[in-house]
């Protein structure tokens, strides 16, 4: 036989052995085992804009990032926590950008009027407009999505809508760019805790029910299409933020908002960043986000560039850094006889 | 009184008759066992009263009330549940998580039955009482693992856990004994019996006869989407159409 | 007249282009959205064979249909095939698959109308007074032929009736001894070649731009929700009806609507009848 030592054994750290999500925290430094890695991503967040002062470009990347995180947590939250794929997150983003624009330019809202009642009503079509092919399974979600955007494109473009190409210019920007930063990382942490919370509720059960198996859940008397609808209006209003709230930034919204990066990061981020923990959404944007403005000079070969890294995160790495990282910082790993 | 009763229901899929002229009624409390060979129409009787697939003809009433055209979810709000004969838990949640689904629905939020208000720990708990009445062991395990590692045995009670979740009138029973053993089955005929008591209506589909004479009130026989006879069991297994649907027809 | 005969060009067009994704998806349950990628791959395979190469136009063209599939079968091979299953991950890979080659194209320099495949046969001739130029007619003649030779393929060949079992019932097939992982392979193959074969059909109608990937896609998934995902015969009538819509509205409105309406037929489709004109109405399976 060998001389020991020949077995990876691995070990869950003694406060994860627990009950059903009940264990006792007996120290200081359990607390911290346990919080660390939140305040280290909050504290992270906030601090992001101070750090980045001296470069203005920067901080404008950090609002970008931000955006393209809350579209990622949209699109983990449909397609790992309901079981429906979006393939269209730019609709959300379009969507949004344009009410923004029509409510801050045409009905002279102010902006923080107009970024709330935009991601509103944003949501409130989306949905619609998702609704009809709700009551299927399987691929119809993923198809009707993907197709939106580019419908969307095409009929703003034919009819000259909404200022056709040249999009709707004058929105009000923010009164200074501490506030433009700020707001949005809070929009961030608050959404990430917030839908975080919903889906350890009961709902969040009933939602990951839906994608189990939603015949069980109709037979346990629960209308699948509306949880379904509820879940989209919820994605939607997230992703419609991120719009409105980009259009404001840009003060201008035009045709590019529902150009091709916001649906593929998103969902590029989620693949690597690791599904079904709203987390690595954003882990995955902070990877990928930065990369992409430093590719900025190769254009459409950036989209190239994410579909091969996703496709290879898909086939080799299924579950993503963010579960791989979890793993390995809950497990002790040591070599053991075999 | 009868709960719910069936009034001339039909289904056709493409050219094939499932059902035809499928007219009964149960009463409140009682065991209704229903027989057939394999694609007689049972299961469809069932997808078809519970709003899983739309009759072409015919009318449910509940209590009076015509739930025909309901959608499923309606249906099994007003307390008309099933099992499905391919069982369908939430496989990837703990067997103890597979009833807060029901138990989150409005019938079972509104009826007040259940303490759980909308807490989240209430709902845990009523979970666990019903598994244990059902006959997962409370102290053990077995409510907590995943129901994708449970046996066949306790994945039919579960099934009927998730119908009891939702206090129930009628429950419609899709093969709860197949491919349980022997020993399995014994355990859950006083299950049956206790639901009985407890003024639950029980509709059986089940092949096996020998357990669901033992429990059942009252026989009906399907072949061919036709109901071929109605009665006691006894009656039922001396009709000439029941023998010859289950033996093939004599040669004299 | 002109009506009627530009219609059932642009449906048997439509139907050509909607082949390839209604084949995969009906026998492999695989929504391939790689589909517009590969069709605009071998339009660009053929001209690449053709101008760079300087081979015979037709070789170039049995070249690009079988670089085409051999794509496909090695996109099922080498990624598909290890995360069949799991639905999301094949959604998602097969996007990205084909916005990688979409975009790699456009990154390539695949834009404007330098691209232009020579049509086959010049010329045209008039029907009472309507010009048709020969290609549209060719298009036309070799669309029937090829749903006559796959209709005889999977009627009356061995790998025709084990991809129309597996089409019908995946384990079934399995116990008798058809592996099914080939056979989706055969079929992913296949319906790259298809839409190459549609491509080199249709492309040199006009220019060969990346744009068309998207737009073939779109028609593609359009008439195949609107004629029942998977269904063959559904897609064939659909794309009659989404072909003549257009035609219509091109004729009595204007162009701008052609998208518009074939975003109203699915609208409409989904909430009349979800599986679709000819959709098998699996309710307990595909319905909610």
């Amino acid at each position: 036989m060998s001389d020991g030592r020949d077995r990876k054994e691995r070990i869950d750290r003694g406060i994860k052995v627990r009950s059903d999500g009940l264990y006792a925290v007996s120290s200081l430094r359990e607390m911290l085992y346990l919080s660390g890695p939140r305040i280290l991503l909050i504290a992270g967040l906030l601090l992001l804009p101070l750090l980045l002062d001296p470069f203005p470009y920067w901080k404008r990347v950090v609002n970008i990032l931000c955006v393209y995180a809350l579209l990622a947590i949209a699109f983990d939250f449909l397609a790992n926590c309901v079981g429906l794929v979006c393939l269209g997150g730019s609709m959300f983003i379009g969507l949004g950008g344009y009410f923004a624009a029509v409510f801050n330019v045409h009905l002279h809202l102010p902006i923080y009027l107009s970024i709330p009642a935009a991601a509103l009503a944003g949501a409130v079509i989306a949905t619609l407009l998702i609704l009809p092919c709700l009551s299927l399974r399987g691929v119809y979600f993923a198809i009707v999505t993907l197709m939106y955007p580019l419908l969307f494109t095409r009929v703003i473009e034919a009819f000259d809508l909404l200022g056709g190409s040249n999009g709707i210019t004058g929105l009000d920007s923010f009164p200074g760019t501490n506030l433009e930063n700020y707001s949005i990382l809070l929009i961030l942490l608050a959404v990430l805790f917030g839908l975080r919370r919903v889906l350890n509720d009961d709902i969040g059960l009933v939602m990951h029910a839906v994608k189990d198996n939603d015949q069980s859940v109709r037979a346990s008397g629960i209308d699948v299409v509306g949880i379904k609808a509820l879940a989209v209006f919820i994605a939607s209003f997230i992703g419609c933020l991120g719009g409105a709230y980009l259009a404001h930034v840009y003060m201008w919204a035009g045709l590019s908002l529902f150009a091709l990066d916001f649906s593929i990061i998103p969902i590029a981020a989620v693949t690597i960043g690791g599904g079904g923990v709203l987390f690595g959404a954003v882990v995955g944007c902070l990877i990928l986000v930065p990369l992409s403005e430093f590719l900025r000079f190769f254009g459409t070969f950036r989209i190239v560039l994410y579909c091969t890294v996703l496709t290879a995160f898909i086939v080799l790495k299924s579950e993503g850094l963010m579960p791989y990282c979890t793993r390995k910082y809950e497990q002790f790993e040591r070599w053991a006889d075999a | 009184m009868s709960i719910l009763s069936v009034e001339g229901l039909g289904k056709t899929f493409g050219g094939l008759k499932a059902l035809s002229g499928v007219s009964f009624s149960v009463k409140k409390g009682e065991i209704l066992g229903v027989i057939g060979p394999n694609g007689s129409g049972k299961t469809t009787l069932i997808n078809c009263i519970t709003g899983f697939v739309r009759p072409d003809e015919g009318k449910v009433l509940f209590k009076g009330a015509d739930i025909t055209h309901w959608r499923a979810h309606r249906i099994a709000r007003v307390g008309v549940a099933r099992t499905f004969q391919v069982m369908r838990p939430f496989y990837s949640l703990p067997a103890y998580k597979n009833l807060i689904i029901p138990l989150w629905s409005p019938r079972a939020r509104k009826d007040g039955g259940w303490r759980g208000g909308g807490k989240h720990g209430d709902r845990d708990t009523v979970a666990i009482d019903i598994l244990e009445e059902i006959g997962f062991e409370r102290d053990s395990r077995v409510p907590y693992k995943l129901a994708s590692t449970l046996p066949t045995g306790y994945l039919k009670r579960l099934e009927l856990a998730r119908c009891l979740a939702l206090r129930p009138e009628v429950i419609f029973c899709d093969e709860v004994f197949s491919g349980l053993s022997a020993s399995e089955v014994a355990s859950m005929l006083p299950l049956i019996e206790k639901l009985k008591m407890g003024g639950i209506t029980l509709v059986l589909i089940e092949h096996r006869l020998r357990e669901l004479f033992k429990v059942a009130d009252r026989i009906m026989a399907l072949q061919f989407g036709e109901k071929i006879a109605e009665g006691h069991y006894k009656d039922v297994i001396e009709d000439p159409r029941v023998k010859e649907a289950y033996l093939g027809i004599e040669e004299v | 007249m002109e009506i009627l005969l530009f219609g059932v060009i642009n449906s048997v067009t439509l139907s050509l282009t909607a082949l390839g994704f209604t084949l995969v998806y009906g026998i492999s349950r695989l929504p391939n959205f790689a589909h517009g990628a590969l069709y605009v791959t071998s339009g660009y395979i053929v001209w690449l064979c053709v101008n760079t190469l300087g081979l015979n136009y037709v070789l170039g063209i049995v070249v690009g249909i079988v670089a085409t599939a051999i794509i496909g079968a090695l996109m099922y091979r080498l990624i598909i095939l290890r995360i069949r299953g799991m639905q999301i991950s094949e959604i998602i890979a097969t996007y990205a698959i084909g916005l990688a080659i979409i975009e790699g194209l456009r990154w390539g320099g695949l834009r404007g109308s330098t691209f232009t495949l020579p049509s086959f046969l010049a010329g045209s001739f008039e029907i009472g007074g309507i010009a048709v130029d020969y290609q549209r007619l060719f298009v036309l003649g070799s669309g029937v032929v090829v749903f006559a030779a796959l209709g005889l393929f999977v009627k009356y060949t061995k790998t025709g009736l084990a991809l129309k079992a597996i089409a019908q019932d995946e384990r079934a097939a399995m116990m008798l001894g058809i592996d099914s992982d080939r056979k989706a392979l055969v079929s992913f193959a296949l319906g790259s070649g298809l839409s190459a074969f549609a491509a080199v059909l249709i492309l040199p109608l006009g220019s060969i731009v990346v744009e068309t990937g998207y737009n073939v896609l779109i028609y593609s998934i359009a008439v195949s929700i609107i004629g029942g995902l998977g269904s063959w015969g559904g897609a064939i009538v659909a794309s009659f009806i989404i072909g003549f819509a257009q035609i219509l509205t091109e004729v009595f409105l204007s162009t701008q609507y052609q998208m518009v309406i074939s975003l109203l037929a699915i609208i409409v489709t989904l909430l009349l009848k979800p599986s679709g004109i000819f959709g098998k109405q699996k309710e307990l399976d595909d319905r909610v």
